[in-house]
């Protein structure tokens, strides 16, 4: 058996099904915004914002944010482990990808929850 | 008549710094031979070109190796098949270290067979007789047990190049998904606990490399896809 | 060359096909140091060419199927020169392996009710040839040998063999009292020569069938461990007995399975006509494999031939079906498209008869123990020496080897041998220790092509060993042509002697190893011809048009060929079974 750190989960088949559930979330999301501007022909700024006050939507955005974060993880620590077999420079590209994700998705909480 | 222009990766580390491809004229009379012919016409212009052969009908899985950029076993490949404009271009399986001309070092490809334990496992006493197995049962195997460890399929999915100390690669997961899949083996739960890390099964892609190339026909993209399922089925 | 280096063993297998990995196996498992070394990757030998499956009464397809009856059909089938207490050991004993097979995984086709497949193979018959037709071959679709192969060699895995694979053995290395205590074997891939020392030396190197032109064996059938042991001194087994299998693909030489006219399938030729009928009218066309041989080469020189030339005839499977096809023979249905390009579920397959088997070997007893005669002619062992498989002759085949006996072959006599020399280490063997020159002894041929600077090269001399062969030593013989042809091997002996291997490279050096394996050939090709040429009669795969009758009164024997003097003796037939009462010879139809 493979004994390499995991990512995520606690094996393959956990990254596996979070890959998968994820981009489902990510997939319903984008369908859902695009349908949302396609079906709002004047948008302005009052109807925008008024979407994302609504807490349903904040829960909905908040999932799909920590979707992404999820997806890009697994995904890029795999694209490192295919391609980077140099250890130390795996790990520097690794901690840089952490560093990214995780500032992105505290920002884009802010920016959900602050308001 | 003009002769088929053969080009062919040529390594001996005994003389040679780097590999380089030589070209070779062979003559086929104008018939349709297959590729191992080919190799044989040219080794007799040179006795040193080194390549593997057995049973020259497609089951012993020597000779496998790359034809005009697609991996396949040189005995059952006939020219009409792979020729393009009169030229033929044979290199080794890519992906292995070549120990010289078109014969690789099979030894990581070997020692991924031998990771998933390729022999059936019951830890039940043996019956006098046979141990009885349904027709239904027995053709759960058909597809799986008939692969000859050519290694085409291996060398050909980019995920085993990348990786080829962790993840399976294609022939060893149809091996082990025909152990998993056989009503006579008990060790289902051991086997799938040694596939649920990140690397042995679920570096594959579904690129099917695999499938394009397998020389017997067999499907190793379906057979990991099974492995999964069993794994989802395991875990929840 | 005292700077060689030397690897020792309890027991050394040289061949990692069907019979080696058996006795591989049971050596493992009891701890013994074992090694197998085989020239190819153990998957790649011959035994993974077997298609139709391996012959045994398990009593599946038929609940009151008699081991005794199979023996019969043994002897039968081996026109009476098939020892009665071997043949009586491989079908008492069959069972028990064939089972223990399954239990190790061997993925057989099945009855509905669960029980392993059997399908009706040539000369098989129930009741002591009384009850018609029997169905005795249990087979894995039609690709038994690759299934049983790939069994063994993953059991060899479990049970954590050693193995060296792509090694060549060069020769068996004796000591001062003539015992054979190991062998100079090479690495392929990196060309240094190894001293193996081993107690026990088993030779599982499979057939020869590369001497001739055209055959249904693989490229590495060169007969390698009948030449090591003519080499050594050591006396072969009915050598001029050669199976021409009747169906070999026309042209390719690829083999098409009995099981095919197991299943139903049947020969015909250019009028379309079911011609077996008139040759044996009972079992048609599942009759002996010679018999069936015989009236094809019958049929074509008669001018009933098929094709342009007249120089075949066709098998046809069309009226099986293809859900028949697909199921039963998939692999032909591959190989008739592959070789043929005829798909069998819509045209006759092209075929014609192809040598296929070597009945003859090294002399051995039940326990894989080689033997060799004394100055009285009596059986004396060889000490260090043993023999199973295809370069073995028990003899359970005879003159004539049923189809689907020789998996079995394979695993009861490698098991056997497994099971005998664990014994004999647990009791201690001890041999004199090979002294130098021993050991320079068997290195002398290796030596000789390493520093041969001119001469032919080998495939010239391959092509004309296996063209004589061809031409004076097929399906039927004649003194005339035979002698012409030993004539034309003593020049051919001069010429191999006195040939050139241009490439002395050390890495994966193919050259050098197709080298070696002309002597091989050479070797076994002259016992044939010498063994041929001198049994006046015809029995089974032996058959002479100006011998055409068997000649029970002189040549109810086995020919023993001794190579120091190129001379053919006679060695009795076994006609002791302990537990039935022995077959007395009678006039063999179908």
């Amino acid at each position: 058996m493979v004994t390499n750190i995991t990512n995520l989960g606690r094996s393959g088949l956990s990254d596996w099904l979070l890959q998968r559930v994820s981009a489902v979330v990510l997939a319903l999301y984008t369908l859902f915004i695009v349908g949302f501007l396609l079906l709002s022909p004047g948008l302005d700024y009052a109807a925008w914002s008024g979407l994302f006050s609504a807490t349903w939507m904040r829960i909905f955005s908040l999932l799909a944010f920590i979707s992404l974060a999820a997806h890009a993880w697994v995904g890029l620590w795999t694209v490192t482990t295919d391609y980077l077999k140099s250890t130390g420079v795996r790990l520097a590209v690794q901690l840089i990808i952490i560093l990214a994700i995780f500032v992105f998705l505290v920002w884009g909480i802010t920016v959900l929850w602050g308001a | 008549m003009s002769k088929l222009q053969v080009s062919l990766y040529r390594y001996n580390p005994e003389t040679d710094s780097a590999p380089y491809m030589q070209e070779f004229q062979v003559d086929t009379q104008g018939r349709d031979l297959m590729v191992l012919d080919v190799l044989h016409l040219a080794k007799e212009q040179d006795n040193g070109l080194a390549f593997r052969r057995s049973c020259r009908e497609g089951v012993c899985g020597s000779d496998g190796m790359n034809m005009n950029g697609k991996n396949g076993l040189a005995c059952i490949t006939p020219l009409s098949e792979v020729v393009k404009g009169n030229k033929l271009t044979l290199r080794p399986l890519p992906g292995l270290p070549v120990i010289r001309d078109l014969v690789v070092d099979m030894g990581l490809f070997y020692q991924q067979y031998e990771r998933i334990q390729p022999y059936l496992q019951n830890d039940e006493p043996a019956p006098a007789i046979e141990r009885l197995q349904s027709p239904e049962e027995r053709d759960k195997l058909d597809g799986l047990y008939e692969c000859i460890l050519c290694a085409c399929c291996s060398t050909a999915c980019p995920s085993f190049w990348w990786n080829p100390e962790k993840f399976v690669g294609p022939a060893g997961l149809l091996q082990s998904y025909r152990f998993l899949a056989d009503s006579r083996d008990t060790a289902t739960r051991e086997r799938l606990t040694d596939l649920e890390d990140p690397f042995s099964v679920f570096r594959c892609r579904g690129i099917m490399n695999c499938v394009a190339v397998c020389p017997k026909g067999l499907n190793p993209t379906r057979a990991i896809g099974k492995i999964r399922e069993m794994l989802l089925a395991d875990a929840t | 060359m005292s700077t060689m280096r030397s690897l020792s063993f309890d027991a050394i297998i040289i061949g990692g096909g069907g019979a080696g990995l058996r006795a591989a196996l049971e050596l493992a498992k009891s701890g013994k140091k074992t090694a197998v070394l085989s020239k190819v990757f153990p998957t790649r030998s011959h035994t993974v060419s077997a298609q139709g499956g391996i012959t045994c009464a398990i009593a599946s397809a038929d609940p009151d199927d008699d081991w005794r009856w199979h023996m019969y059909d043994t002897v039968k089938g081996g026109d009476y020169i098939a020892d009665q207490d071997a043949s009586e050991y491989m079908c008492s004993e069959g069972p028990k392996a064939v089972f223990e097979l399954e239990h190790m995984g061997l993925p057989f086709s099945r009855f509905d009710n669960g029980r392993i497949y059997q399908r009706p193979f040539g000369g098989q018959s129930k009741d002591f040839g009384k009850g018609g037709q029997a169905a005795r071959t249990c087979a894995a679709a039609d690709r038994t040998g690759h299934a049983l192969l790939h069994t063994l060699y993953q059991n060899n895995l479990k049970n954590n063999t050693t193995f060296l694979n792509e090694w060549y053995a060069v020769d068996l290395v004796k000591n001062a009292d003539g015992d054979v205590v190991g062998c100079i074997a090479m690495d392929i891939e990196t060309g240094e020569v190894v001293h193996v020392k081993s107690k026990a030396t088993v030779m599982a190197t499979g057939g020869a069938g590369r001497i001739f032109a055209s055959t249904t064996n693989a490229l590495i059938n060169t007969g390698d461990g009948i030449g090591m042991a003519l080499r050594a001194g050591f006396p072969m087994q009915d050598m001029e007995m050669w199976q021409f299998h009747p169906t070999g693909i026309y042209g390719a030489g690829t083999l098409v399975t009995e099981g095919c006219r197991g299943e139903g399938g049947y020969l015909v030729n250019k009028d379309g006509e079911r011609f077996m009928e008139r040759y044996a009218p009972n079992a048609k066309d599942l009759a002996g494999r010679d018999v069936v041989a015989r009236s094809m080469v019958m049929e074509i020189l008669e001018g009933r031939g098929c094709g342009e030339k007249g120089d075949h005839v066709f098998l046809k499977l069309d009226h099986l079906g293809e859900d028949v096809l697909g199921k039963r023979l998939p692999g032909i249905v591959e190989l008739s498209k592959t070789f043929a390009h005829v798909d069998p579920a819509k045209e006759p397959i092209p075929v014609v008869p192809t040598c296929h088997y070597m009945m003859g070997g090294i002399p051995t007893n039940v326990h894989g123990q080689a033997i060799m005669q004394d100055a009285d002619g009596n059986d004396q062992i060889v000490g260090g020496l043993f023999a199973c498989g295809e370069a073995a002759c028990v003899s359970v085949h005879g003159a004539n080897r049923l189809g689907g006996n020789s998996l079995l072959d394979l695993v009861v006599f490698g098991r056997a041998a497994g099971m005998f020399i664990e014994g004999a280490l647990n009791e201690g063997i001890e041999y004199l220790e090979a002294s130098e020159s021993d050991v320079q002894s068997a290195m002398k041929r290796i030596t000789r092509w390493n520093e041969s600077e001119d001469g032919e090269t080998v495939p010239e001399l391959k092509r004309d060993l296996q063209d004589i062969m061809q031409t004076s030593f097929g399906v039927f013989r004649e003194e005339k042509n035979m002698q012409e042809g030993v004539k034309r091997l003593e020049e051919l002996r001069e010429r191999i002697a006195n040939a050139y291997l241009p490439d002395k490279s050390h890495t994966f050096n193919t050259a050098r190893v197709e080298a070696l394996e002309l002597d091989n050939l050479m070797e076994v090709a002259e016992a044939t011809a010498i063994a041929a040429l001198e049994r006046k009669e015809s029995r089974g795969a032996h058959s002479r048009y100006d011998y055409p009758d068997r000649d029970d009164v002189n040549w109810l024997k086995h020919s023993l060929y001794f190579p120091a003097e190129k001379r053919l003796g006679k060695r009795d037939v076994n006609f002791a079974p302990k537990t039935v009462d022995m077959f007395e010879p009678k006039v063999r139809t179908y």
